[in-house]
């Protein structure tokens, strides 16, 4: 079997059903003509798998198998889109009429420019499922349970799960080139439920990324989920009530640039931008973060759970600038909102399936390094709070306003951390929260590859990362009301 | 428009899907499963988008998936697919098949009790499909949205406004014998508009929901309504750090009722992640609470006949006079817990909490001053501990009424004590969900804002 992209995704999603690539050129030309700017029809096939153990077995798993195909054909601003389930040549003749009625009457409609060649591949084309035999897949799980038993005896629940997935993906654009990807995804949680004296509190830790099962046996990796999971939830049996109020923030590296992704990174979506209904629309060029804040969005990183060679409308992914030293640079885009803005696609289109029309979503989306040392930017702050790690988070585009949740945070006093405290809500500003950024470390880090973001009822995965960073004013959801 | 019976098109449809049903569930005896549940579900559907006067998309919609699960003994496995063809079904009955037997033996593990599987099907009134034009869902979707763009001058920008149509059926069996199948529809018009004053914009929305399209508010009441929400947003203010009582408006109190009704569920409880456990019996609520589920109310959004194992579903109290008096159970959660299935496997179906006798005005009447919440953002709920902390936006009010806007704060308390501490349901019911209540008042939590 050759391990090509382009021809596994052909084998995978035209042979079974007796087609080729001319049956989709057919396709495209009943879609294309009068009124319509742009079409495509995308192919998918995903098999996705989970394993899930609870009370010391491994009591389930689940197998799924979803295919089929979304044409869209795209006239002006104006979009037309139909799926089947079915891919076979009249359920995609069926599924192109139903999309081109959007046709506007008597109009010829701009075309897009042909496609670059495809990108060097950032992930290896394999197959998730089969990379590990069954029973070892369950020794996996089961080890990490017993592991997290020895840990301490305060554990009282351990749930593990081990999911993995195999996309094969094939896109075709109006100018008739297809492009194919094949997309593997791994993920491995642990969860914990402790108890101390009655008091029970929970911890969770996970990774993955666009590779396969081995990726979890490599070295102590998913030794170290576990022994993260159980320690977060033991710091927080001695949680005290957290603080209420606006305080000094201090933000731990890696998975706390949900920051990013919430305050700034959806507010610099195209479509929101285009439409004019995000509070950054029209503010390219304006500063909207401290000068120590230089933050990306970036498809390209190898393996990665947020990263993609081709987006979901061919596009080579890309690093695009969001905001380089406080400037704002520019905006995260699908083929739709560059064409309607007047700018390049940045291969920012993503979908969650063929039955989802693809928008501009974001891929990794991080910080880059600062000058200072991390134990310099906690020794700097006299009273506040040190957010080590977090749940998930939400924003309002149009108000600016997002939240993110901490799971485990310290209080900082006189420069160290002292007691630790309850998970809480941090909630600010979108357009000005990184103008009050005022240290950033030199500790970059990206997420462990847990991250899903949610849109229009649409889940992609993504990454987020960043150093730790200061920032001067956050407002802190505890109960305590200081006095 | 037609109302029930179903028509013959469909009935003749269900029935092909109800003999796939059984097709697979001889295929899952084939290949050495003792028990199995299959269910198949076709949909069709269209959402039309408008927006600035302007169709934006149409998107039509069709999908079918088979979901089933195997039992060999006491190992279980799951598997589904999109592809209803009967070497796909093979396919998916050989996954689960190879998943239970590595699955370990598990003794709760199994179908229902043969007892308690639905024997009578009410006809709940859960069809009436709408065969509307896409040019006519976007004349819909246009005059929604041109009601809200035209209500307020400062109304400066559009979201767009959204029809949707979808239309299913669903068949479930089991090897037990049960086999059943049945048609439903959900219709809705949805529009989100911004409103822009002194450099602050603020968005917001309103929709309306329906089993029967002539259920549905009409599009320019949907227009006013969202355009009245963004309007009152504007000009918003911070809080500074408070603590004060707390009204959820009826909208988003059904959140509160949700977090209640995880804590009380079979999966949390005999897994210790809830803040509720050992409380049956126990007062959780005041005593003037009651709250209980109603799955055959007709033509409502969460009416069901039987749980998504063929349990039959029954009208029930899960808090009488405030105490908790039923928990949220499935088959496998009732035997973790040694107890018997409520008919809850895939939720709860139509929950109501029995509202009192104030609107909303009366509610703030009687809070005097405090918040009211209008929106609420992000997960900070965590359902072991109880310990809730959220971002909110709202409205102050003080002597009754309400002063002005309010954004950028979060309210936090314990769910625990949030729920002992509810001093007061309204009577301005929110229908559109598969919960029912008024707004709710809660004596104190902490605002935390600048």
């Amino acid at each position: 079997m050759t391990s090509e992209p382009i021809a596994i995704a052909q084998q995978t999603l035209l042979e079974p059903a007796g087609l080729a690539t001319g049956d989709l050129d057919r396709v495209m030309q009943n879609l294309l003509g009068g009124g319509i700017d742009t079409a495509d029809i995308y192919l998918q096939a995903t098999r996705y798998e989970s394993w899930g153990l609870e009370d010391g077995i491994v009591k389930e798993g689940t197998h799924s198998i979803d295919q089929g195909a979304g044409i869209r054909a795209v006239a002006g601003e104006k979009t037309g889109f139909a799926y089947s389930d079915d891919i076979t040549t009249s359920a995609l003749m069926e599924a192109a009429k139903s999309a081109r009625s959007i046709a506007r009457r008597g109009d010829e409609g701009t075309r897009e420019l042909a496609q670059t060649s495809r990108p060097p591949s950032l992930y290896l084309p394999i197959d998730p499922l089969r990379s590990l035999p069954e029973e070892e897949k369950i020794a996996l799980l089961k080890r990490l349970d017993q592991e997290c038993r020895a840990i301490d005896p305060r554990v009282e629940q351990v749930f593990v799960s081990l999911s993995g997935s195999h996309e094969v993906i094939m896109v075709m654009g109006q100018d008739g080139a297809t492009h194919g990807d094949v997309r593997p995804l791994v993920r491995l949680n642990v969860s914990v439920i402790v108890e101390d004296g009655g008091r029970r509190e929970q911890g969770s830790y996970g990774g993955g990324g666009r590779t396969d099962y081995q990726y979890f046996l490599e070295g102590d990796r998913a030794s170290e989920y576990a022994r993260e999971a159980v320690r977060q939830a033991l710091v927080n049996l001695d949680a005290e009530e957290a603080p209420a109020g606006s305080m000094t923030v201090v933000l731990g590296s890696g998975w706390p640039g949900i920051l990013l992704h919430e305050a700034i990174g959806h507010g610099l979506e195209g479509d929101f931008n285009r439409k004019g209904t995000s509070a950054f629309s029209g503010r390219v060029g304006e500063k909207v973060a401290s000068p120590l804040c230089t933050v990306v969005d970036d498809g390209t990183l190898p393996g990665r759970r947020g990263s993609l060679t081709i987006d979901d409308e061919g596009t080579p992914t890309a690093c695009t600038t969001l905001i380089e030293n406080g400037i704002l640079k520019g905006y995260m885009q699908d083929k739709l909102n560059a064409r309607l803005m007047g700018v390049a696609p940045t291969g920012n289109g993503r979908r969650e399936s063929y039955q989802h029309l693809p928008m501009p979503r974001m891929t990794n989306t991080y910080m880059l390094a600062g000058p200072h040392d991390p134990e310099e930017i906690i020794q700097s702050v006299k009273k506040g709070l040190y957010a080590k790690n977090f749940g998930g988070g939400q924003v309002d585009i149009t108000s600016g306003k997002f939240v993110f949740s901490a799971s485990e945070a310290y209080l900082i006093e006189d420069g160290k951390l002292t007691r630790p405290v309850k998970g809480a809500t941090l909630i600010g500003n979108g357009p000005d929260v990184l103008t009050r950024v005022s240290m950033v470390g030199n500790d970059l880090q990206l997420d462990s590859g847990v991250g899903t973001c949610g849109k229009d009822g649409q889940s992609v995965p993504v990454g987020v990362g960043q150093p730790t960073l200061k920032v001067d004013g956050l407002t802190v959801g505890g109960t305590r009301v200081q006095g | 428009m037609s109302s029930n019976p179903i028509p013959a098109a469909e009935q003749a449809q269900l029935d092909q899907l109800k003999s796939l049903v059984a097709d697979c569930i001889q295929e899952t005896r084939n290949q050495g499963a003792t028990g199995a549940e299959v269910g198949v579900s076709m949909e069709s559907g269209l959402s039309a988008t408008a927006r600035l006067g302007e169709v934006e998309t149409i998107e039509h919609h069709r999908s079918r998936g088979l979901g089933l699960t195997v039992y060999i003994g006491q190992r279980k496995g799951s598997a589904s697919t999109s592809d209803l063809s009967p070497a796909a079904m093979r396919e998916t009955v050989a996954a689960a098949c190879r998943i239970a037997r590595h699955a370990a033996e598990d003794p709760c593990a199994g179908l229902p009790d043969a007892g308690l599987l639905a024997t009578e099907f009410p006809d709940l009134d859960l069809y009436y499909p709408w065969a509307i034009e896409p040019e006519a869902a976007i004349e819909l979707a246009v005059a929604c949205e041109n009601a809200a763009r035209n209500h307020h001058a400062d109304i400066s920008n559009s979201e767009g406004a959204s029809l949707n149509t979808f239309e299913g059926l669903r068949v479930m069996g089991n090897s037990l014998g049960f086999l059943h199948g049945y048609a439903s529809s959900r219709h809705s018009l949805s529009v989100s508009v911004i409103g822009e004053r002194d450099q602050q914009m603020q968005r917001d929305d309103w929709w309306t929901v329906a089993r029967d399209a002539r259920d549905l508010q009409s599009p320019e009441e949907v227009g006013r309504i969202a355009a009245e929400r963004t309007i009152r947003r504007l000009g918003a203010r911070s809080l500074s750090t408070r603590q004060c009582p707390v009204i959820f408006a009826s909208d988003v109190a059904a959140s509160l009722l949700g977090h209640f009704i995880g804590a009380i569920r079979g999966g949390n409880l005999y897994r210790k992640s809830s803040f509720l456990l050992d409380q049956l019996g126990k007062p959780v609520f005041p005593d003037f609470v009651q709250i209980h589920e109603q799955p055959h109310l007709k033509k409502a959004l969460g009416s069901v006949p039987y749980d998504a194992e063929g349990v039959r579903t029954v009208p029930h109290h899960l808090v009488r006079n405030g105490i908790l008096e039923s928990y949220v159970l499935s088959t496998y959660s009732a035997r973790k817990l040694g107890m018997t299935s409520t008919g809850n496997a895939g939720g709860v179906h139509n929950l109501i909490i029995d509202p009192g006798t104030l609107d909303q005005a009366g509610l703030l009447q009687k809070m005097g001053t405090g918040l009211l919440v209008t929106e609420l953002m992000g997960q900070g709920v965590n359902l072991v501990t109880g310990d809730y902390s959220r971002g909110a936006a709202g409205f102050w009010v003080e002597n009754g009424t309400i002063q002005y806007p309010v954004e950028e704060f979060t309210i936090a308390g314990n769910l625990r004590d949030m729920l002992k501490t509810l001093v007061a349901v309204g009577n301005d019911v929110d229908l559109r969900g598969n919960t029912r209540t008024g707004s709710i008042m809660l004596e104190q939590l902490t605002i935390a804002g600048n």
